[in-house]
């Protein structure tokens, strides 16, 4: 029931996302990296249902994009960056969140922030590999061998970004509802427990945290493909705090709340500044303090509770 | 019949207290052992030192043989000693049938992320369990909305849950009803002789232990002053004034 709602709202979602790219070409960037950010945000949506906030994840989406950046010249197929990308995230994912995920509240938050600001410094810093702030560019991608265009790699970055949100969805889904997922909302209100039942917390609550690194991974190969300019700035602090932001925008309760959050976030983003230069980000404030104040379960609770209210009006005789 | 568990010497003291204080006890396989004694006495220290909770300063546990000293409580249970607390440790966010189910996914395979919690065979086990301690028709309810009886039963069966094959119980009857204490233990009782469970439980109520256990140990500051059936140590004088003849203010504090 639920289920058949949820992915009836994702396809109408996603043929909605490509007809009106095709009404309004500049659009398509924008939910590019809408959806790129969407799936970033789904593997902090997983660490929510722990009960932790990751303050520092922006650092896995541009370690993913720097990736591709640094590997693009000589391995140009977008079929392999995108598995290098994840792989190398994960990796990432895997060593920091052996250490990270001993701490709790916080503690975990922190430390994530901390860790992807030595990244960023590390960007910053090392000017002959990395360019600095300046970033670096892009080279020239294939897909399946064919040499892309910026036109054909922009509809690349698209394409695969709504196939990796929708394949992310579903098995977050799954996942969620497998004894490791509900392990995570366990450690949030009785850590202690589960460690009685012979279940280590830290091997749940590391778990989600690897998975959540190799989909920001795949988020920054497509925000590297969409942007073709690959700089420190992704991995900035404020970035991480719009990924956390999002995810109480979207809503924690469906896996589709994350990639909610993110297009509203970014549409707002762009309407706002074109509306008010300087004011954008006081406008996405107040829409957020709208949301925490009337609707703590994000923008996803509202979607659901119009739903309901339809179809209870539309069973009355 | 064969030694289950086996303490020694345990000595254990928080600031100027002591929680234990050279305790030697041997459980039987098998056997059901109530702890009784007044509040302070150490009871719950005694279940936390033997599930790798606490680490006692001096002295032995073993567990078949094996020494359990210095494990983390999730190796006892691997080994196979299972517990339920004083104040119950329940998962709020969960129904009742899905903390059991949690219990169940630990013992049966918990890292499979392709199996839903509540698989044919986990959830007809869990209702299976959740029946047994009367709580089917609260089933679903959120471990949050529950009333201490409630969340006591749903605790103790997330343990029984986990098949061990030692389980202690801290203080399993308080906070239930009265009126459904009896039938309850009664029903607990058959479901753990029959899978062969040794059972030690902490217990206030005199007509609990008096019916369900084969011995009873009474603790006092941090020693067992009594050892024996209940026949013969609930009718001892000393006991019958320093643990039953003393009100048993139930105050939970400090469990786990
Ligand atoms: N973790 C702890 N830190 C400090 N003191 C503790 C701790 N655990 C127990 N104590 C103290 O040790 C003594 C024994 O406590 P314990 O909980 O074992 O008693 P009990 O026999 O279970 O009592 P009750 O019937 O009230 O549950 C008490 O004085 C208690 O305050
Ligand atoms: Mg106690």
């Amino acid at each position: 029931m639920m289920r058949a709602r949820e992915i009836l709202v994702a396809a109408v979602a996603a043929a909605a996302i490509l007809l009106l790219t095709l009404a309004v070409p500049w659009l398509r960037f924008v939910f590019t990296i809408a959806i790129a950010k969407g799936i970033t945000v789904l593997g902090i949506l997983v660490l929510l249902r722990a009960g932790q906030v990751s303050f520092g994840h922006a650092l896995y989406l541009s370690f993913g994009a720097y990736i591709v950046a640094f590997a693009a010249p000589f391995c140009p197929e977008a079929l392999l960056l995108l598995p290098l990308a994840a792989l190398g995230a994960t990796l990432l994912g895997l060593v920091i969140g052996l250490f990270v995920s001993r701490y709790r509240d916080i503690f975990f938050g922190m430390l994530n922030l901390a860790l992807s600001m030595v990244f960023y410094s590390t960007l910053e810093k090392f000017y002959s590999i990395t360019h600095g702030t300046d970033g670096i560019r892009l080279a020239r991608t294939t897909f399946l061998g064919m040499t892309l265009t910026p036109e054909t790699q922009a509809w690349t970055a698209l394409g695969l970004a709504l196939l990796l949100a929708a394949v992310f969805a579903i098995l977050v889904r799954i996942y969620l509802e497998s004894p490791m997922g509900h392990g995570l909302s366990a450690i949030k209100t009785r850590e202690a427990r589960l460690e009685f039942m012979g279940i280590s917390a830290q091997r749940v609550l590391l778990a989600a945290y690897v998975l959540s690194a190799f989909m920001a991974g795949c988020g920054g190969f497509i925000v590297a493909m969409a942007t073709r300019q690959v700089t420190p700035s992704l991995a900035y602090w404020t970035a991480s705090g719009e990924l956390v932001f999002i995810a109480i925008l979207g809503g924690t309760g469906s896996v589709l709340g994350p990639f909610l959050g993110a297009i509203a976030y970014e549409l707002t983003r762009v309407y706002a500044a074109a509306l008010f230069a300087e004011g954008w980000q006081m406008i996405l404030g107040a829409v957020l303090l709208l949301v925490i104040l009337f609707a703590p379960g994000g923008l996803w609770s509202i979607l659901r509770r119009m739903a309901r209210q339809r179809v209870g009006r539309d069973a009355r005789p | 019949m064969s030694v289950c568990l086996s303490a020694r010497g345990l000595h254990l003291a928080f600031g100027g207290v002591r929680a234990a204080d050279g305790i030697d006890l041997d459980v039987m396989t098998g056997e059901f052992l109530a702890i009784i004694g007044p509040n302070g006495a150490g009871k719950t220290t005694f279940i936390n030192m033997t599930t790798g909770y606490l680490k006692p300063l001096a002295g032995s546990i073993t567990f078949s043989g094996q020494s359990i000293i210095g494990l983390t409580p999730r190796r006892i249970v691997e080994l196979g000693i299972a517990r339920s607390f004083q104040l119950p440790q329940v998962f709020l966010e969960h129904s009742v049938l899905e903390n059991v189910a949690l219990a169940i996914a630990a013992r049966t395979g918990f890292w499979k992320p392709s199996r839903p919690l509540l698989s044919p065979d986990v959830a007809a086990e869990a209702h299976d369990i959740i029946a047994k301690f009367g709580l089917a028709d609260i089933a679903d309810r959120g471990a949050d909305t529950l009333n201490e009886g409630a969340r006591k039963l749903t605790d103790i069966a997330m343990a029984l849950a986990l098949r061990p094959r030692l389980l202690l119980m801290d203080e399993p009857t308080s906070g239930v009803a009265a009126a459904d204490k009896m039938e309850v233990v009664a029903t607990l009782a058959r479901v753990l002789r029959e899978a062969g469970v040794t059972a030690v439980f902490v217990e206030h109520d005199m007509e609990v232990v008096d019916r369900f256990a084969d011995r009873v140990a009474v603790w006092s500051q941090g020693r067992i002053s009594a050892l024996g059936t209940p026949g013969a140590v609930l009718s001892d004088p000393r006991v019958q004034r320093d643990v039953i003849g003393t009100r048993l203010v139930e105050a939970p504090h400090a469990s786990a």
